[in-house]
């Protein structure tokens, strides 16, 4: 990364006793879509409202194109917010609230005009902008929201759970389009959401936060594929975590035996080892049902014991002794019937040491 | 279908019944009846039928015929009735002071029966003044006399409405002062109440709690117990004007008693709550982001207030005004406690005819024309909420 655009420095925001965020730092680099990524008390929004001004740090900085911004009024920061409930204000019209932060900067009223009906135009809401926003549906709120938040041109979007009240259909569309308005116009994006799908789909990068640090950082498919803590791996997509034992280590080879008493085969190379006692995490899609073809590593007979159908996958749930494991069959993993006996493979790289089983939770960020 | 509906419908009007009841005898019933009160006036057309009938074509220019006079004479013969005589001469003596003289003499001499020549008994019979005025008594079992006094307005002897005579009735005066009062009030209401609201809405817990409470807490002390701590407080010697002289800010005590201005101090505490409490209840209603939305867009905190918060408040505002302003027209202890002879208010008036001088027509008219103003006010604040309500 070259300069950071924006950079927080050993930021802490105390509530009373309670730490929020605690000697965080994070680079975002211009034109950056980034998530902050993490559950609910994870300090992914209060970074935000740091970020925005509604919030100060209790210590550390925050700068912004090398200016410092903590200790300036929200108002003075130009930064765009779209909030999670949308905040358009009940008594303007679409067009009254998205010319609001341009008649705040006292714009002409002729460029006023010209700038709203072409960011009507971009959400494609020109046909609306004489509603009052209780006569919008809830998308339309939220493009309402966006075009408000993108119209004066802020050098930041700060998006805080903005999809979070639509519905499914809806807001996979919202995602696509906000993906695409961030490639269109080169937008800095701080994009906070509890929906790893969301962060996975959209952003460059996804900060993972879990107790006011950052766990992990990197981008959608260096997170998905290589966590570097159980928090992560759990928290991103589903998986089988696995305590395991290390029992030996040939080159590249890596022998573990799970605290189940099963053997497996791990790629050393996948992940560093403190301890002898490690946590491995296995993919449900990384495991094969009846594959004899496949030349894997890792071969273990389980038996079924429930079966979801999905539409275009199977979720499978079998044990293999005490183990209990979840797979993401093909939609043709039909046969594997609840009750029958299969034969379960994974190579060993799929087996990704996430952690040793004594520094947990995990505090590598 | 038809049964269980029509049972419900049954069961909703016996469970409203009480109410219905309630709303008929102790509220539509008293407002009806003082309605009536403005406006009736049957004691001479049923006191004198007769005379009703034979004055009905008089041309008002010469004392009445012969058989008009003989209908009186036996209309006043018929009259057995002490109370109803005495109701009778009431109403001429009150248009034409004499009568009470004129019509006791008449009864004492038409005693008796036969013909009798009522010019002979007193010559003011033979004037027509006097028929004219019992003309215009029973012409008719209504009249709008009161209510045309209740605007300084009369009818001249040609019968057409004019103004009465400069000072003989101030109740114009007193209905302008009213409103004037109300008004003032309403704006003091406003000037403390919003600011006020905006803090109670703005903080959570027991801050919130104890604004509430002080204000909430007058509202459960009685009225006049409020109004007599406001004497205490406003007097020459009280505690405000004892605080200034000992701040050294005056050395004689300022009027805050017998004044408008005491009066406005003393209502406008009582009438703060129904300022507050519409215009609290809509700021809480107002989702939490909208300032915070206002300063990411780039708006400085007064901005942000006038162009979001204020606009917002205005539904508050508006009916916690019109809540304020109607209460304070209908105010009567606190001006009559606090105020002098000049801030009486209309109510005083309309407590002096119906306690004082007994006349329940006049009472009746100006508290008619109150309430028409009222709800002429009432039905602008509805014709501007629903055009809101329709632009919203």
């Amino acid at each position: 990364m070259d300069t950071p655009f924006i950079s927080f420095r050993q930021v802490v925001k105390r509530f009373a006793a309670l730490t929020v965020v605690d000697h965080l730092d994070l680079d975002i680099a211009r034109g950056e879509f980034i998530a902050l990524l993490g559950p609910s008390g994870s300090g992914k929004t209060t970074l935000l409202m740091m970020l925005a001004g509604f919030e100060q740090p209790t210590s550390g900085t925050i700068a912004v194109d090398g200016r410092r911004v903590d200790g300036l009024p929200p108002h003075k920061r130009d930064m765009g917010v779209v909030f999670q409930n949308y905040a358009l204000f009940p008594h303007m019209s679409v067009r009254d609230n998205i010319a609001f932060p341009l008649k705040m900067r006292n714009t002409p009223k002729s460029e006023i005009a010209t700038r709203v009906a072409r960011v009507l135009d971009m959400v494609k809401l020109s046909a609306m902008a004489e509603r009052k926003p209780a006569q919008l549906s809830g998308g339309q709120q939220q493009r309402v929201a966006l075009a408000r938040a993108l119209v004066f041109e802020p050098q930041v979007v700060l998006m805080d759970e903005p999809l979070g009240a639509l519905d499914k259909k809806l807001r996979e569309q919202m995602q696509l389009d906000i993906r695409d308005l961030h490639r269109r116009l080169g937008l800095t994006i701080v994009f906070v959401t509890h929906d790893q799908d969301e962060a996975l789909t959209m952003s460059d990068r996804i900060a993972v936060f879990n107790h006011g640090r950052i766990e992990q950082i990197g981008p959608p498919r260096e997170i998905y594929a290589w966590p570097r803590s159980p928090f992560v791996a759990e928290f991103i997509g589903e998986t089988n975590l696995l305590a395991c034992k290390v029992d030996a280590q040939a080159g590249e080879a890596m022998h573990l035996i799970t605290d189940s008493g099963l053997a497996l085969l791990a790629h050393a190379g996948a992940g560093r080892i403190a301890g002898d006692k490690v946590r491995v995490s296995i993919r449900p899609e990384a495991i094969r049902i009846n594959d004899h073809a496949a030349a894997t590593a890792n071969r273990l007979t389980a038996r079924i014991i429930d079966a979801v159908y999905f539409g275009d996958h199977m979720r499978l749930v079998a044990t293999v002794g005490a183990q209990r494991m979840i797979i993401k069959g093909d939609r043709m993993s039909g046969a594997a019937e609840v009750g029958s006996e299969v034969a379960l493979s994974f190579a060993a790289s799929d087996v990704w040491v996430v952690g040793s089983c004594n520094d947990q939770p995990s505090a590598s960020a | 279908m038809q049964r269980p509906a029509l049972r419900q419908r049954l069961t909703a009007v016996l469970l409203l019944a009480p109410l219905l009841a309630f709303m008929l005898s102790f509220f539509v019933a008293p407002l009806v009846t003082m309605m009536k009160s403005a406006v009736s006036d049957p004691v001479a057309t049923e006191a004198l039928p007769r005379t009703a009938a034979a004055l009905a074509g008089w041309d008002r220019a010469n004392v009445p015929p012969a058989p008009a006079q003989s209908a009186f004479a036996a209309d006043i013969r018929a009259l057995r009735n002490d109370e109803q005589f005495g109701d009778l001469v009431r109403r001429l003596n009150s248009t034409q002071s004499g009568f009470r003289s004129l019509l006791g003499k008449t009864r004492r001499a038409l005693d008796g029966t036969g013909a009798v020549d009522l010019a002979a008994i007193d010559p003011r019979w033979s004037e027509t003044s006097w028929w004219a005025t019992i003309a215009d008594a029973v012409a008719s079992p209504w009249t709008d006399k009161n209510l045309l006094a209740a605007v300084d307005l009369e009818r001249n002897t040609a019968g057409n409405i004019a103004a009465m005579p400069e000072g003989a009735s101030a109740n114009r005066l007193i209905m302008i002062r009213t409103f004037v009062t109300a008004a003032l009030v309403t704006l003091a209401c406003i000037l403390i109440g919003l600011p006020y609201a905006m803090v109670a809405a703005s903080v959570e817990g027991w801050r919130r709690q104890i604004l509430l409470g002080a204000v909430l807490l007058p509202l459960w002390t009685s009225l006049l117990v409020r109004t007599a701590a406001w004497y205490i407080v406003l007097q020459d010697n009280g505690l405000i004007n004892a605080a200034l002289k000992g701040l050294g800010l005056t050395s004689t005590p300022i009027p805050l008693m017998f004044n408008r201005l005491g009066v406005i101090i003393a209502m406008t505490h009582v009438l703060l709550p129904f300022m507050v409490l519409p215009i609290f209840s809509v700021l809480i209603a107002i989702p939490r982001n909208l300032m915070p939305a206002a300063a990411s867009l780039g708006a400085h905190p007064l901005r942000a207030f006038l162009h979001v918060l204020l606009p917002l408040s205005m539904r508050g505002v508006v009916s916690g005004a019109l809540l304020v302003f109607m209460a304070a027209l209908g105010y009567y202890i606190t001006p009559a406690l606090i105020g002098g002879a000049n801030d009486q208010m209309i109510s005083s008036v309309i407590a002096y005819y119906a306690t004082a001088a007994a006349n329940w027509g006049m009472a009746g008219a100006l508290g008619l024309v109150l309430l028409a103003m009222t709800i002429l006010l009432y039905a602008v604040y509805i014709r501007l909420t629903a055009a809101e309500e329709r632009s919203a």
